[in-house]
Parts: C-alpha cells; structure tokens; sequence
C-alpha cells in the first residue's frame, strides 16, 4: 500500500516539475511564472484540484515515444476565486513549448464539457508555442475541438482568455472566440502569421511586438480588452473580474454586500455639464459616482475611447456599463467605438446582467473612411445588440442625444425599460445650428435670421422636455438623484421577463 | 449701522464679508459674473446681481457697475474685500459722491500709499525706518564707495531698470565695490539701456514681517501685533502666521508705534497692513524696514484675528459706520499661535503648473465657515478654521486668482498649530486638479520651518530642484503598511462574502507582502493585532471598503486616549494601494503572502518616454500651434489645439523639454496618433 503511495507521489512529483527545473529557470527568466504557479495566484489559496495530472501524449512520430512529459504540456482541473467556482486549464510553455497535441486538446476539452454541464466559467492561460507539429493532423483536430466547445460554450458559461506567452497561427482563434481576452504586455502576442511569415509575403518587417503585442491588441486591432505589466497583474485583475460575472447563463448575477447606500446623492453632478455645450467633461465621474464605492472595471479602456464600457455593481449586483464619452471625440459613435459596444451589450444580455446606458452623443463621425469601412454594417451591430436585448435596461441621457445615435443608444423605442434624461439633455435629430443650415438654406448668407432661428430651434428642441411629452423620456430627473433612481430601477426591474420570438438565432449584421 | 452691505469681490473673501455682516443683523447684496453665477457666495448673501462677462476688467472692476448694484439693491456700504478694487482711490471718492460708504480707509490714505516713491517719503517723514540707500543715481566709483561705507556693507548696487538678478550686484566690502561698480552701470545700459544705478542696504536672511493696523475716524489708531509670511514662492504668500517667531515683545512695540504713526499720518481708519522687510541676521530685531502699507484687509487676516479675538471685518464695517473703536492698544493681546496655509490650485509635482478645472471632489476637513465660538469664532472648530469660497462640483476658473481655500489652525503654541496643520491637511481632499495640500504639510514638518529659522527665500533653498512630496521616515511607511493590510484584509473579506460559493466562504486573506519603493514588508492581520515584520504596530481603525478617506490611531492607552492619529486618503490602483498623507503619496503594491515569492521572477520595466512626442489623441483639426520650433517648454504649457467634433482640444507638454521639431502646421487634418512635434 505505502509503496503504491509513493509511486503516485513520485509520479505527482514528476507531474509537478513539467519540463524540468533548467525549463522552468528559463521561463523565469523571462519575466514569466509557471503554469502551475499561474494558477496559485489565480485560485484561492489551496483550492486547485487537478485533473489528468498523468496524461501523456500518444505520438509516436520522430522519437516522440520516447519523450513524454505527464500532464502533456497543458494544467487543468477546476478551483474557486473567492469561494466561487471556475474550471481551468493552463499551458505549459516548459513542456515542449506547450504545443498542442491531440491529448492536451482533450485535456482543455474535458474541463471545458464539464464547466458547461455544471454552469461555471473557463478560464484558459495561454503560453503555447502552437500545434504539436509531430502529431501533425492528429493535433490540427485538437485544436478544432476546442473551437467547438468555444462556440458551444459561447453565451452558456463565461469564457477568460489571458494570453500570456506565444499564441499564434490557429491558436489564436480559440481565445478569440472567448469572451474576454486579457494579455502581459512585453510577453505575449498573438497573431496568425508571424513577423518572419509577414517578411516572406509582404515584405513588411515587424516585431512580434508591433505585429500582435499587447499594446497593439489592445489599443488598434481591440482583439484583446486589457494589457498588463506583467503575468501577476495579470491574474489579480482576472480574480477581480470574474467577481463581477453569473457562473453561467443559468445563474444569477452574484452579489456581495455593500456599505454604499442607495441614497447617495451626488450634488455635484448637477453642475457636470458645462454651460458650452461644445465644451467636453468626463463621463468617468458620472459612473463612477452612481455606482457602488466608485468602483468600474473598464473593458477596452485603450481602444475606442469615445465610448465606455464596463463592469460595476449597484446594491451589490453587477451591471454593465455603457457610456458615450464626450473627452474623446465628442463621444461620437463610430466604427470602432459600435463594435466595442455592441459586443459588451451582448455579453450583458447573454449573461443576464443589467445594462446601464449613459447618453451624451453628437451623432454618427462622418468622413470617407467611416462610410467606405462600413460605418452602416458596424453602426448596426450596435443598434441590433440594444434592440435584441431583453435584460433590464436603464438609459440616463445626460447632454446630446442627436439623429440616429439618439435611436440606437438604448431608446425607448428599442424596449428600454426607464428611460430618464438629465435637464440639460438635448434630444434632436441634430443640433440647432447644424438644423437651421437646413430648415433655413434659402436664409443662409443672412447671418442675422440664421443667429435668430439657432435660438428658436434651441428653445424649441435642445432640452428633454419635447422628448419627454411623448413617453419617449419616462422622467427628467435631477442628476444628484441618479444613483437613486437606477437603484430603485434596478430593483423594480429584477422581476422583468421578457422574450424574443422563437428562432434559431438571429442574424445580426457581422 | 447700515442696512444693507455691497460685497464687491468673489471667492472666499466674498463668503468672508457675508458671515460678519450676517452675525452683526445686516442684509448682504454679492455681485457675480458670468464665471460665478453658481459660486457660494452667490448663495450665502441675501441678494446678488449679475455685473457682466467673467473677465474682471469687464466685470468686478468696473466701478459703474458696482455702484448701479448698490443703487439698485439700495445697499448703504460697500465692501471690496482685497483685490479688485480694494485699494483704488478713484472708487472710494465715486462711492462718497453717490453718498454709498465705503468699508476702508480714506481715498486720501489710498492714494498716499499707492504711490512706491511718495509713500515711502511719507514714511521716512513719519520716522518709519527704510531701508537706507543713496536717493539719487549715483555716477562714479569713488562717490559709490562713500555711500557704501555711509550705509554699511553689505550693499546691493542696482541698476535703476534692474530686477530679476539683472543688473544687480552685492558687494560686502569696498573691492566688491571697486571692481562691480562700472559692471554694474555697463549691465544696465546694455540690459536696459538705462545706466543710472543706486546703492542700497542689502538686507540679509530677509524676512517679510507685517504689522496689522485699525483705526477709526476719531483719530484712534492701534496695531494688532505682527503676522509673518516670509514663505513665499515668486513674491505670492505660501504661509502665513501670528505672531512671528522672530519677533520679541520689544520689537513688537517698536515696529507697532512707528505704523501707527506712519497710519496717523495720512488719517487712516479701517484696517491695513503695514509690510516691512526684516533682517534676520541682525538679532537684536532693530533692522526693520518700510516696504508698503496695503490700504484693506489682508487675504492673511484670520492669523490675527485667531491670536486676538477681533473680527477685522467687524471692526471695518464699525469703524465705517461712525463707530468709535472701543478696544485700546493695552486691551491688545496674544493668545497662542495660529498658521494659515493658502491651498493654491497649482501643483507643485510640476513646476507649480497652475492647474485650473473642475473639482470633481472637494472636502475640507471641516466644512468652510463653521466654527465653535472660540475666540469670538474665529478659531473655527477645535483650532482648524477654514475660508473657502469653493463647492464640491465646482470650478476654479482661469479668471481669478487660484486659491481654493485658507486652511487656518490655532494651538497654544507655534508646534501645536503647526501639528494641526499637519492633520488636517492630511483630511483636505481635494480631486480633479492639480493642488499644493502635499506642499503645504511637507513644510509644515520641515524641520527648518519648525526651527523658525525662516527667510523669504526658504522654498527657493530648501526646493532647488522642485518638490517631490515630503520625505517619509520608516515609521511611517510601517504604520502605512500596516493600515495597508488591515483596509486589503477588510476588502478581501468583503470579496469572499459573495454568493453562490461552492463551500461557503472561505476565510479570507490576512497575510500580505507590501512593497513601498524597494522595500517589501510582512504584514499579517491576526484577531487581536497587526504584525508588521514580525512586530507589534498597535493600530485602531475603523475601515468600510470604498472609504476615501480612513483615520487611525497609534499606540493609543487602553482607553483609546492620547497616541497618534494619522489620517490617510486611499485610491485603489491595479497593483494595490495609493496613499497619500503628510505630504506625499505612497504607491503600496499589495500581494497575498503566498504569491508574493513569485513576484521576483517579474521583470522592472521603464515606462516608455511619450512625454518626448506629442501625438495626436484623435483625429481632427489642427487648429493652432502655440510653440515654435526651439522654444523652450513648461510642463502643462498648452503646445497645440486639435479640432475634434467641433470641440477644441488642448494639448500639453507633459515635462520641461525643447521644442525640435515640428511635423505639422496649423490647418492640417490630422489622424489619430499622428505625431504632431517632437521635443528633446
């Protein structure tokens, strides 16, 4: 008996050490932790349970058979952040570079059928040299497993990716296919060819670091939401996140208690909008003090600045957040800023979680290179995801609310549930000036009328009120309320059933 | 007594008048501009009239105006507060011929000491030491030597245009004199075109002394002991306190008598500041000069006011009224010392940027204006007064003068006020802006400013290379590290009481590894103690996720009595905490104990030098430059505006630099993250 121990101890043991302590010096060395040292900082202290500690590959091919590694060059199991369960898979970059082989991807595959049977998170760390070329067809499938399961899973349970070392070629499009991807800046990158591939092609020369680095991701290209300094950073921050999500689309938004009474009045924002309707301020401070203890965690903070999105909580329950942003072009929606909310509305309504909209948009950005990139596709990408979304939704137009970005940022008219407006907010199909240059072009070079019609078109339309006569505004509330009135909302909402007609699913606008 | 009182002026000093004029049962008219209309003086005073644009030259300085407001309030007196138009004779004279009075000093008495040259003839008349120098240009070396050796050495010959350092040179003996005379003369023509030169009395280890003065109308004249303000940055007041610690009772007299007599001289009544200029060198306290005497009330007059009990504003709007004043010189008193410390909306982590904006947050550590009725209330609440004229939400505008607040503290003693300071600075929060509360409470510990060894140049020696917060000594960062750990314990608490856990909740984290600087420390929260490297710190505080602001004692007795409090303001950050307490804040990076060993495999990095570009953050329209190539930069200095949506960016520099190129010119369309100049 006790000898059966020790061998399943020498053989935990051997499993632990991955490709070896001279491996594992190097990956040190790098700035980078462990697989298994990743998920110590993950996961509750001692709450890793391990799962195919002894799997092996089952190649045979160019000597392969004569070099195996247990675990198979990928950690997996399932662990709690903060008491709360999540399933894990985490790859070794000390075992043959943490290539995917077909037993690695069915390591991944079991975590992941097993995380959508029970309804909890997957949360998947990525440090992969790529496919195990030795196995060649055998780990190509490997990966197209995993893409299943990603897409199966899409919408069910919440999927992380952090990216924290190489991940590129068909690697990549597992974690793309993930919810959220968070990536370590300086050492990790994903792309589908790389720099040496490009040259060959193109000849464009680019770093790995320019060509898919974190900063590139998260910035330009926004396939990744957040960069870090570094791989601990990196893991703290996903502790902190998943705190935020449902285990699964079965489950409700989890709630924590809270000091920060729902009372809070903010006197202070009823005097946020500056008199200059051009001049800018910062839709941070309106989230930040309506939600509990200030606290937002922004998604894509880097990319598509004119518009917020993000994660806070009210009473405790989280929320999502989306909100124009007047500091960064006048918080105008364009291709970029639609996609990345379009996609954050989504995940709220698939997840079950409230969406809270904050308006103050000018209106759609004109220009060659909007209309000929497909501003209308992409715009409707955001209209399609508001409008198909039954969760609870409160909309809080604190300035402009112009034309056609009026109507797509959450109106009434595509079922939002409290729609309220500051009084300095404006809803119109533009502004006055922009409307008298139409209504009164015959007047146009008598600058006097023109000056004389702004002002009755002000009068008449830049204010809630006309809105507001028509139901199209439910209150116009004093914005020091604002806490309060979402709050109330909130709780008045969490009875609200809603469901869209039958379908297969639908087709919005890709 | 009047009926109704006109405060022409804004800010704290409006708020000022209104709080007097109220407790005396008389009604209070503001006068605001565009700028101001959401101010709190607005509110405070029982009416307000809207005076014009929020330039002053179009609004608080037109005369016109505020006398049509008094017509139309049918106010009875005005008060100018400082500033504005406190001290312009032209104003008083159009005041008495609408028959309004005005809550000063005579025009007479303006006029007399507005003038640099007259009011110091008037003074030396009135036998008012000045400082001691030849009256007219002096033309050669040998007739500057005489002068030199009539003054004393040492002596600052100055050209007549000079200033700044230019044209200017100290000799100590008659070599310096021999061999810098014709220099001197020869810089200010070539310099100024101007070669008149002037030998003075240099004034060594100056210091700025002044003597409070109140008179009425019947020719009754006292002095209200010293205030000193030597701390000063660029000739603007930092610091102000009553009474000086330089000053001795003998001293005190000597410089009283001869402003009261200087005062009597031009008849003045009201309140006024005689400004003299001290050598601190000379400790026998007798080498004190006349510089000017400010015909108003001092921005500095609540450090009288805390140390004698006397309402200035009171006593103006008496003596204005007709009143005899009914204190005389022996009912004059000191009682304990009080500090004023003016928070400036300026930061001094660059260069002292002036930093106008909204306060997103504004909470002084105990509202503006309340107090406890010590001293005729003009102690505030436990020694902490504070004028403001701010909100919270509101702006400090590019308009007006940059002060958000007059932190005001009294103690029995110099340390006892000076502590005080040091606490409630620490509660001041202040969000939003760039501000100098971090400034303030470093000299408030600077062992040179407890010394009272001060001179005017006191922030230019002990600053040289600018301000980087106050040092902090290991107690500290262990205390730091130890309310760290207890507020991480707390939150990581908070976070493990979610729902929908699989066992219940587990416990949650209470050892840390807290890094400040280089230096990491062991920190464990236990039921009975907080253990800080394997020692006992003996801490009591309470502490609610999302609190901004968390109080803690020290090594208080069983009771709870007597140990040291510190008060710390917290901002979350994506590593752990931020800090920020006797003048500085302190980055905590915060990891649960079993992660913290793995943290030595990450890699340091620098952070990439952007400051060096200046790139465009979206696209749109390059509407102006306002650099050329070659120009030097200030941080903060605006270097171009982008048209974007129709709203009018401001780019800044970030740090000092030199403009080396510029890629692009005004009209251009620009993309986003297009480089718009380089700076080396």
């Amino acid at each position: 008996m006790s000898a059966n121990i020790a061998e399943m101890e020498r053989r935990r043991e051997a499993a632990r050490m991955g490709g070896g302590q001279k491996r594992i010096d190097a990956q040190h060395a790098k700035g980078k932790l462990t697989a298994r040292e990743r998920l110590d900082v993950l996961l509750d202290e001692g709450s890793f349970e391990e799962l195919d500690t002894y799997d092996e590959h089952d190649c045979v091919d160019f000597g392969m058979q004569d070099s195996k590694i247990p675990g198979d060059a990928v950690v997996t199991g399932s662990g709690t952040i903060n008491g709360r369960l999540v399933f894990v898979y985490s790859q070794d970059f000390t075992v043959f570079g943490g290539s995917l082989s077909k037993r690695h991807a069915e390591k991944i595959c079991k975590v992941m059928d097993m995380a959508m049977k029970v309804g909890a998170p997957v949360i998947g760390l990525n440090d992969s040299g790529g496919a195990r070329i030795q196995e060649g067809v055998a780990s190509l499938g490997g990966y197209a497993e995993v893409f299943q399961r990603n897409v199966l899973a899409s919408g069910v349970v919440p999927q992380l990716s952090l990216i924290m070392g190489p991940c590129a070629g068909g690697a990549v499009y597992s974690p793309a296919m993930t919810d959220f991807i968070f990536m370590v800046k300086d050492s990790s990158y994903m792309f589908v060819t790389g720099p040496e591939v490009v040259k060959t092609v193109t000849n464009e020369e680019v770093t790995q670091e320019e060509l898919g680095g974190a900063v590139t991701h998260t910035t330009k290209t926004s396939v990744a939401d957040i960069a870090y300094e570094n791989d601990i950073e990196a893991l703290l921050a996903a502790r902190d996140f998943i705190d935020y999500l449902p285990l699964s689309n079965r489950q409700e938004v989890p709630e924590r208690p809270t000091a920060d009474p729902i009372e809070r009045e903010e006197p202070s924002l009823d005097t946020l909008i500056p008199d200059n309707a051009n001049q800018p301020y910062d839709m941070h401070e309106v989230i930040r003090k309506v939600l509990d203890e200030g606290d937002f965690f922004e998604i894509q903070p880097a990319h598509a600045a004119n518009i917020l999105c993000g994660f806070g909580r009210m009473e405790g329950r989280t929320v999502g957040v989306v909100a124009n942003q007047p500091m960064v072009l006048a918080g105008v929606l364009d291709i970029n800023s639609s996609k990345k909310a379009a996609r954050f509305v989504r995940f709220c309504d698939a997840f079950d979680i409230p969406i809270l909209t904050f308006v103050d948009v000018p209106g759609f950005l004109p220009g060659t290179s909007q209309e000929h990139n497909g501003i209308i596709k992409h715009g409707a990408k955001l209209l399609f995801a508001y409008a198909e979304a039954t969760v609870p939704k409160i909309t809080v137009i604190t300035r402009k609310a112009y034309g056609g970005a009026y109507d797509v940022m959450a109106s009434k008219h595509l079922r939002g549930d409290l729609n309220y407006a500051w009084p300095t907010a404006e809803i119109a199909v533009m502004g006055a000036k922009g409307a008298v240059e139409i209504i009164f072009r015959q007047d146009r070079d008598d600058p006097e009328k023109i000056a004389e019609k702004t002002k009755e078109y002000e009068d008449r339309f830049a204010n809630p009120f006309v809105a507001a006569s028509r139901g199209y505004i439910d209150e116009v509330i004093y914005p020091h309320s604002t806490r309060k009135r979402i709050a109330l909302g909130l709780r008045k909402l969490r009875g609200k059933q809603l469901e869209n007609p039958w379908k297969k699913h639908d087709n919005i606008p890709l | 007594m009047f009926k109704k009182i006109l405060i022409a002026n804004r800010g704290e000093i409006a708020c000022r008048v209104i709080q007097t004029a109220k407790r005396m049962g008389i009604a209070t008219v503001a006068v605001y501009s565009d700028a101001d209309t959401r101010a709190p003086f607005v509110k405070m005073a029982d009416e307000a009239v809207h005076i014009g644009p929020a330039q002053a030259a179009e609004s608080y300085l037109v005369a016109d105006k505020i006398i049509a407001a008094c017509k139309q309030t049918g106010a009875d007196a005005v008060h100018p507060g400082y500033g504005f138009l406190s001290e312009r004779a032209s104003f008083v004279e159009a005041l008495d011929a609408e028959g309004i009075a005005f809550i000063g000093p005579p025009a007479s008495a303006i006029a007399a000491m507005g003038d640099k040259i007259e009011s110091k003839r008037i003074a030396k008349e009135a036998g008012v030491n000045t400082v001691p120098g030849s009256p007219d240009a002096i033309d050669t070396t040998e007739e500057a030597l005489k002068w030199a050796n009539d003054i004393g050495y040492p002596v600052m010959m100055k050209a007549s245009a000079g200033g700044g350092g230019k044209g200017m040179r100290l000799a100590w003996n008659d070599t310096d004199v021999k061999e810098g005379f014709e220099a001197t003369q020869r810089e200010g023509k070539n310099s100024f075109g101007d070669d008149r030169v002037f030998i003075e009395k240099f004034i060594e280890d100056p210091r700025h002394i002044e003597i409070q003065i109140l008179g009425d109308k019947h020719g009754n004249v006292i002095y209200l002991n010293e205030r000193e303000c030597s701390i000063q940055r660029r000739h603007q007041k930092v610091v102000e306190e009553a009474p000086s610690p330089f000053v001795t009772e003998k001293m005190r007299k000597a410089m009283g008598e001869q402003c009261v007599a200087l005062s009597k001289a031009v008849d003045y009544h009201s309140a006024g500041t005689v400004e003299l200029i001290v050598s601190g060198a000379d400790k026998t306290g007798e080498s004190f000069y006349f510089l000017e005497m400010n015909t108003r009330l001092q921005v500095e007059h609540p450090v009288t006011e805390a140390i004698t009990g006397v309402d200035l504003v009171e006593q103006m709007i008496r003596v204005a009224a007709g009143e005899k004043l009914e204190m005389t010189q022996d009912d004059v008193t000191i009682d304990g010392w009080a500090i004023e410390n003016r928070v400036y909306a300026e930061d001094p982590y660059r260069g002292f940027l002036p930093s106008t904006g909204r306060l997103v947050r504004y909470d002084p550590p105990l509202p503006g204006w309340t107090n406890d009725g010590e001293a005729n209330g003009r102690r505030g609440v436990d020694g902490v007064r504070v004028d403001d004229g701010v909100f919270e939400g509101g702006e400090v505008s590019m308009f007006y003068d940059p002060m958000i607040a007059k932190l005001v503290t009294w103690g029995k003693t110099r340390d006892e006020a000076a502590d005080l300071q040091v606490l409630a600075l620490d509660a001041f929060e202040i969000e939003g802006l760039g501000h100098n509360v971090d400034f303030l409470s470093a000299i408030m510990q600077h062992e040179r400013f407890r010394s009272g060894e001060l001179t005017t140049g006191f922030i230019a020696e002990e600053y040289p290379e600018g301000f980087e917060g106050a040092p902090a000594d290991e107690q500290l960062l262990r205390r730091l590290s130890a309310m760290a750990g207890f507020m991480a314990t707390a939150n990581s608490d908070r976070a493990k009481r979610v729902d929908q856990q699989l066992n219940g909740a587990p416990d949650p984290q209470y050892d840390w590894a807290i890094r400040i600087g280089e230096t990491s420390r062991d920190v464990s929260i236990t039921e009975n103690e907080i253990v800080v490297d394997g020692e006992a710190i003996d801490l009591s505080m309470e502490y609610t996720p999302g609190d901004r602001i968390v109080h803690a004692l020290f090594d208080a007795d069983e009771d709870g009595e007597g140990g040291d409090p510190l008060t710390v303001q917290v901002r979350r950050t994506n590593t752990g905490l931020a800090l920020t307490t006797r003048g500085a804040t302190h980055e905590l990076r915060i990891l649960p104990a079993h992660v913290a060993p793995l943290a030595q495999h990450m890699i340091e990095k620098e952070p990439p030098d952007l400051s060096k570009m200046l790139i465009c953050p979206m696209p749109g329209l390059l509407v102006s430059l306002h650099v050329e190539e070659g120009e030097e930069v200030q941080p903060g200095q605006p270097l171009a505006t982008v048209e974007a949506m129709k709203m009018e960016n401001i780019l800044r520099a970030e740090k000092e630099g030199t403009i080396a190129k510029i890629n692009a010119a005004e009209g251009d369309s620009l993309a986003v993250d297009a480089v718009i100049l380089e700076l080396e």
